[in-house]
Formats: C-alpha cells, structure tokens, sequence
C-alpha cells in the first residue's frame, strides 16, 4: 500500500474510533439525571444495554415476559407497545407499573437500572444501534441467541414493514 | 507461543463435534406434523365385565340430567346415564343455541345446569351468567359482574382463566382470579356472601372450580410460578366463615397433620417434614398450589386433592423432598386433617404439578372390590392408590416418559433417570413429558358401560435449562427455561382409553396438537372431546372410531358436559375459547421468534395462529325434534 494511500486512511479510522466512543462510554455523571439526552445516554451504550439483561432476569422480567415473546406478560419483540416505546415510556413503566398488571419496581431497583433495562428492553425489538448489542445471550443455551436481522423479521409482517422497521432502528438512539 | 495442535487438526475435530451435535440434535427432535389421524390405534380389547372398573358405589353422576358440578360428581366421573344421543344417532346432532361471553381469553370452565337454568362463568373478569333454558335461544336472566382487581392479570401464569362454579342447595359458588370466593344466590343472581382467600400482591390467585362437601366450600390457590406457599381452605356454605385452612408446605400444625395421620409410606412419616425437607426457610415460599380438582367420598368423609409443583422450578435451589408439594392428600373434610399422603414427584425437577382429578373408583381383585383412587398424573403415570391407606397399587405409564424409569411400588418413590435431571448452569435436553406433563389439568371421564377411563393429553418433552432465581414478591419465582416440542411420532397430543384394572391402553387417537379439552363419557356409549383448532368431535366408547365431528369458531380447551333439558330433550355443550397455557400464543398474542415465550409452549405451538382465532362462544346441541 502507497504512503498517500495509509494517509487517507487515517481520517477514516478516526471516525470509526469517534463512532465507536458513545457505544463504549461510561457515564457516572449525576447532571444526566435530568439531561435531555438521556434516553439516547443508555439506549446506545453498551455496557448499559448489558447491564439490562443481567437486570432482566435478576428481576424476573423473563418470569413474564420471557426473553421477549412474553407470557403473563405482552411480547416485548414485536411492534406493539401499550404504554409507549419511547425510552422515557418503557422506564416509566418499569418503575411504577401499569394497571393491567405490570408490578411497580420503584424501590426495588434504582433510576438508573430501570433506564438499563429500557435500553434493553427496547433492543429487543432491535430499537437501538446495532453496533452497541451484546454478541451473545445471557440466558441458559437452550435459548438460541437472536441476531438483529432476525429479531426485526420476526416482528415485520410484510417487507414494505421490514424497510419501514429497518429505517427506524437506524434513528434510534437519538432521545426519549 | 505455538500451540502443538496444527489449526488444521484442530478445524477437522471442530467440525467433527459440531456434526455429532447435529446428529444427536435430528435423533432427539422429532419432526413435527408426523403421522396422525382421525382412525383410533387399537392396543387391545375392551376388558371383560367382571374385570371392569366401577364407579364408587355411593356416586350418583348427572342425577336427574343435571350438571351441577364441573366433575359430574364428586367421583369425578364426568359421565351422564342420559342415552338419547348415542352412537347411532350422534352424527345427527345440529347446534341449537350459542352465547358469546364477549371475551376473548381461555374459556376452560363448563356450564352447569340446574333445573331450567344454565350457569355459565367466564374467565377473567370473572362474569356469572344464567341462561333460561326454558325460552328459546336461552336468554339471559342474570348477569352478575364481580368487583375485582384488575392487576390479578399480572400474577396468573398461564392465562386469566377459571374452572368454573359448583351449585348446591339453591346457591351457586364459583371463585375470581383475585381471589375471592363468591356465593350467590341461584335464582336471582343476588350476591350471598365473599370470602377473600388470596392476595395478588404476593402473587396469589384462585382459577378452580371450588368443590362443595358436608356444607363446606373447599377452595384452593393459584401461584406455583409465583412461589406462592399453596392452601387448601374450607369455607362454611352458609356463611362463608373459614372453618379450616390447610397449608402444603411448612409445620404439621400449618399443614392439619394430627394423630389421625397414616401415610403409607416410610418417608412421610416424622414430625414437620414440610420444613425439614426443605432448605431452611424455602417453605415460606414453597408453592403446592392446589390449583386443580377435589373429589369427596361421603362414605368416608374424606377429600382427596393434588398439591402442585414447589417453587422455585429450579430444584438445585430447594434441597429435599419438598413436602408436601407435587402429591395427593386424604383429608377428613370437617376438620381438615391430614389422613393420608402420597408423592408423586419428590423434590419435582419438572414442573410435575400433581393437581390432576383423583377419580373414585371400585377395582375388582382377587379379595373382592377395592375402593381406590385413580389418578392420570401429570408425571405421565396412572396411579391406582388405595383409598383409605393411601398404598400405591400400581402406577403405569399412560403417556410417553423418559424423565423417570418407574415407580417402585415398595417405596413409592418414582425411579428418576440421571441423564435428565435439570442442573443449574446447563441445560437438560429431551426430557419427556414435558412441563406440562403426559396429561395437565383437564378432567379424564370414566364410563362403567366400558370400565374405560377416557384421558385427552399431551405428547410434549422439552429442554430445561436451570439458573439461580430471586424471590420478589408478586413476580415470577422459576429459575427455569424451557422449551418444549412434540415427542416421539411428532403428535402433540393423545386421547387415550384406558383400562385401569389392567393398567393399560385399549386404544388411543393420535391427534395433532395437544388436548387441552376434559372429556365427556354417556350412557349413550359416545365420548366427546375438543381440539385446539376447534374440532368438537364425538367417538364410540368402545372403539374410538370418529361418528361426528363440527368446527367451532375458537380453539377448544374447556369441559363438555350434558343436561336434559326443560323439554326432556338431551343437549350437549361446549366452550369454544382458546387460551390457557397451551393457547396462550393465540389469546395473549404471544411472539414465537423466542422459544421460552410462555414457559417455552409457544415453541410446540407456533401454527395454532394460523389454525384458529381466540374467540369466547358456547355452542350447544341437539338431534333434531
């Protein structure tokens, strides 16, 4: 390879690295408490997304809802959200329950956790950034880990929805 | 530093192992939609008079054609003496009114009929209708809707259904999901008295039907998957006030053991072995639900009832036996105490619930009539226990079973299979029956024209993988996830005629999707069933050939029964309503891109969206004026 060439590598690489940061970050900042941006701080963060599947089960959230094709509880893999799908709704949610039987987990876990397991709850139906999922399950390995890819076909009827779907998950991650 | 294996050698063992999984993988799971079909596979022929099962000697089912209690009687026989509709005239049977409930979620209960009135409960919210019968397309004469609390949604595993009700002296008595029981007033609809056995916040639910005893309304809890500690409670018919309580797990004085307790076996006897059998503490929250049937024997003043399955699911988290979940219970119905116990499934590793129906039955033996309970257990096997001693006589397996290799009948104990016990942090493959068991909850029949024992069930097995749980109050307590296909010969359900003096199939029908429907045994020698597509099917007793089958709007998974009617005509009815655990991909709208969706049945169940719809319709028929 041709010196100019590796130059002109450099800003791309750069980029990438640039891109991957959000993904990686780790904020312990209190100021994001009443920030904007933080649906978009834990929606398209790693370690928080992970930190909701650990939550996920610890809680019993897979008791009801499984890992996403429900129970007791509404899928949460599919397009249908009752009480809203933007992060702010599904934490809402979670921290003070619903009528129809959603227990209120407000005191049981904190803010923040409740955040975590938004951002993953939301991944399920692949509504986060791609490149910010965990590779693998946490679950036990009767469970087959699901790819994206097959996680939002499992949710599109037509493939007019699938595009449609394919289109959203790439915005998301942009705010409550 | 360089390995001494070449990444060749290493590439050519990896893909040797990935192939033996494959080929281990196409030899455990068998292909669905395999054979199956309408035609019966007979085992062998119908036993001869003398060597039949009876009927206890005191039951009388279906007195004057009415239906009073979801078992017929309080044998459980599910069979009717009426004869009009039978075997050569069935075919004719032509639908003469329906009643939609509304509602759109698993209807598993029966009507009941008393006099010219037809009773009928919903599930959730728990509605009570009575129907004229004596008008045309029986109208509505009361409604009674309960107050109750809506969240009772979130705390009931498998679906929001209910049993139904039972009726004596002029009240009906019937439970809600949140926990209350309720006497009414049977002509008027008009409220008598609540009594409130059960709380949602700690994830407790009531969805039996009660059973009524020397005026005594006997009523038990839902929760297994919600660690909740299971009870059995008697309420006095009149007033509702509790007259005893008696818990399944925890200390003999919790639990009604006394000094007329006489378990058979050597390891139910001792002092508090509802605690001692588990680890500390874990019997707080232990389940043994007795979610399913009572049966009375008057003659004896005894009750007898299954307790479900201990919680969490994941044994390795409850050490022990588990007492006294997962068995059967002899108590003396006046005052609650324990008479006798047996366990089906000790220190349960499958969700083996054993709240099946204990059928009451006189069994011709050498030393003349035994009186005998006889049980389809979800583990898979047919149990013939002594009545009084609580003595297993014989337990043959009446559905498909590698989870256990047999029961040894001088211990009582189930003989377990290593390779299928589920430990945490791996995950158990094929282990047969399924969670659901050879057969769960919906009621066999028995009809002493045949001495054959008619079962609906299941043909399931699964992969159980096991992880350490956390006990929260009012959510989930399993610790297990599963995911279940169709066993061996690829259908998922079975209807069974069994002899159960002899302890084996006659017959049996391969159905392709898995009963949940109870069964319906008359004098007319025809046996009605439903199928979860919604096929309501009648077949000979004797033979099991098809004579009349109708499609339904909804998945069949409720109770058949039969009444005579005001004009002294013969009917027969049934819910049309899938749901319940089994039909909870349809009525719940459940995802089955996850195989552990709804404790891994969706995953057996993934075409029932396009078989049928959830729906709430009661269909009954008659032959033609």
């Amino acid at each position: 390879m041709s010196l100019p060439c590796r130059v002109s590598l450099l800003p791309l690489a750069a980029l990438t690295l640039l891109a991957a940061c959000g993904r990686e970050t780790r904020d312990f900042s209190n100021r994001m408490m009443d920030s904007p941006h933080r649906g978009a701080k834990f929606s398209g963060n790693a370690w928080r997304i992970s930190n909701g599947a650990r939550l996920f089960v610890w809680m019993n959230c897979a008791g009801c809802h499984s890992h996403g094709g429900g129970g007791i509880g509404p899928p949460l893999m599919d397009a249908k959200w009752r009480y809203g799908s933007s992060m702010a709704d599904v934490a809402y949610t979670i921290l003070n329950g619903r009528p129809g039987g959603m227990p209120a987990f407000r005191g049981k876990i904190t803010e923040d956790q409740a955040w975590e397991l938004a951002a993953y709850v939301r991944s399920m139906s692949a509504r986060t950034r791609r490149d910010a999922l965990s590779g693998r399950a946490d679950e036990p390995a009767n469970v087959e880990p699901l790819p994206l890819e097959k996680r939002r076909r499992a949710r599109a009827v037509t493939p007019e929805q699938d595009a449609a779907q394919k289109e959203s998950s790439k915005i998301e991650g942009t705010g409550p | 530093m360089k390995s001494i294996w070449p990444v060749s050698v290493l590439m050519i063992l990896l893909a040797a192992l990935v192939g033996l999984g494959a080929a281990v993988l196409a030899t455990t799971y068998p292909a669905p939609h395999a054979t199956f079909s309408d035609r019966p596979v007979v085992y062998g022929a119908l036993p001869a008079p003398q060597d039949r099962a009876r009927l206890a000697s005191w039951a009388q089912p279906s007195p004057d054609g009415q239906w009073t209690w979801q078992l017929g009687d309080s044998a459980a026989s599910r069979f009717s003496p009426l004869d009009d509709i039978n075997a050569r005239n069935v075919a004719q049977l032509k639908p003469v009114f329906t009643f939609e409930t509304g509602l759109k979620r698993g209807h598993e209960a029966g009507p009941l009929v008393v006099g010219d009135t037809m009773y009928v409960t919903t599930p959730y919210p728990n509605d009570v209708y009575a129907l004229d019968l004596t008008r045309p397309g029986a109208p509505v004469k009361w409604k009674y809707h309960p107050q109750s609390q809506k969240a009772a949604q979130g705390v009931a595993c498998c679906d929001v259904v209910n049993r139904g009700a039972v009726y004596g002296a002029g009240r009906l008595y019937f439970n809600t999901l949140d926990g209350q029981t309720i006497a009414l007033d049977a002509a008027t609809g008009h409220e008598v008295w609540k009594a409130k056995l059960a709380e949602i916040s700690k994830g407790e639910t009531i969805t039996m039907a009660p059973l009524l005893a020397e005026g005594r309304v006997l009523v038990g809890t839902s929760g297994g998957e919600m660690g909740v500690r299971g009870s059995l409670a008697a309420l006095d018919a009149a007033s509702g006030k509790l007259v005893w309580r008696a818990y399944s797990t925890g200390p003999d004085k919790d639990v009604l053991i006394g000094p007329e307790f006489r378990p058979f076996y050597k390891q139910d006897q001792g002092k508090d072995l509802g605690v001692s059998t588990w680890n500390p503490e874990g019997w707080k929250i232990g389940g043994g639900n007795p979610w399913g049937w009572v049966s009375y024997d008057p003659e004896l003043h005894l009750i007898f009832y299954g307790t479900g399955n201990p919680g969490p699911w994941n044994p390795d988290q409850r050490p022990g036996d588990n007492k006294w979940t997962a068995g059967v219970f002899a108590r003396d119905v006046r005052t609650g105490q324990a008479r006798w116990f047996y366990q089906t499934s000790p220190h349960d590793l499958f969700d083996y619930d054993d709240i099946n129906e204990s059928l009451l039955l006189d069994i011709p033996t050498r030393q003349g009539l035994r009186k005998v309970v006889a049980r389809p257990a979800r583990s898979g096997f047919f149990q013939i226990i002594d009545r009084m001693s609580g003595q297993v006589l014989s337990a043959k397996p009446f559905a498909y079973i590698n989870s256990m290799k047999g029961v040894d009948l001088t211990s009582g104990r189930p003989i377990m299979n290593p390779d299928k016990e589920p430990k945490e942090g791996r995950t158990t493959r094929n282990i047969c029956p399924a969670a659901p068991g050879g057969k769960d909850w919906n009621p066999v029949s028995f009809s002493p024209r045949t001495g054959l024992v008619y079962i609906a069930h299941n043909n399931l097995c699964m992969d159980e993988g096991d992880v350490d749980t956390n006990y929260i109050a009012g959510t989930p307590y399993l610790g297990t996830e599963a995911r279940m296909y169709p066993g061996p010969g690829g259908n998922r359900g079975v209807f069974t005629a069994w002899d159960p003096v002899a302890g084996r199939k006659v017959w049996e029908i391969r159905e392709d999707l898995p009963l949940w429907s109870g069964t319906l045994a008359t004098a007319g020698d025809v046996v009605f069933y439903g199928t979860m597509d919604g096929w309501f099917k009648a077949i000979d007793a004797r033979t099991g050939r098809l004579l009349w089958r109708t499609k339904l709007v909804s998945g069949i998974i409720g109770m058949p029964m039969t009444y005579k009617g005001p004009d002294g005509r013969q009917y027969v009815a049934i819910f049309a309503g899938v749901g319940g655990w089994s039909g909870a991909i349809v009525s719940g709208a459940l995802d089955p891109g996850d195989p552990t969706t709804a404790l891994g049945f969706v995953n057996a169940m993934k075409d029932l969206v396009k078989r049928t719809d959830a729906g709430g319709r009661l269909y009954v028929f008659a032959l033609p004026r």
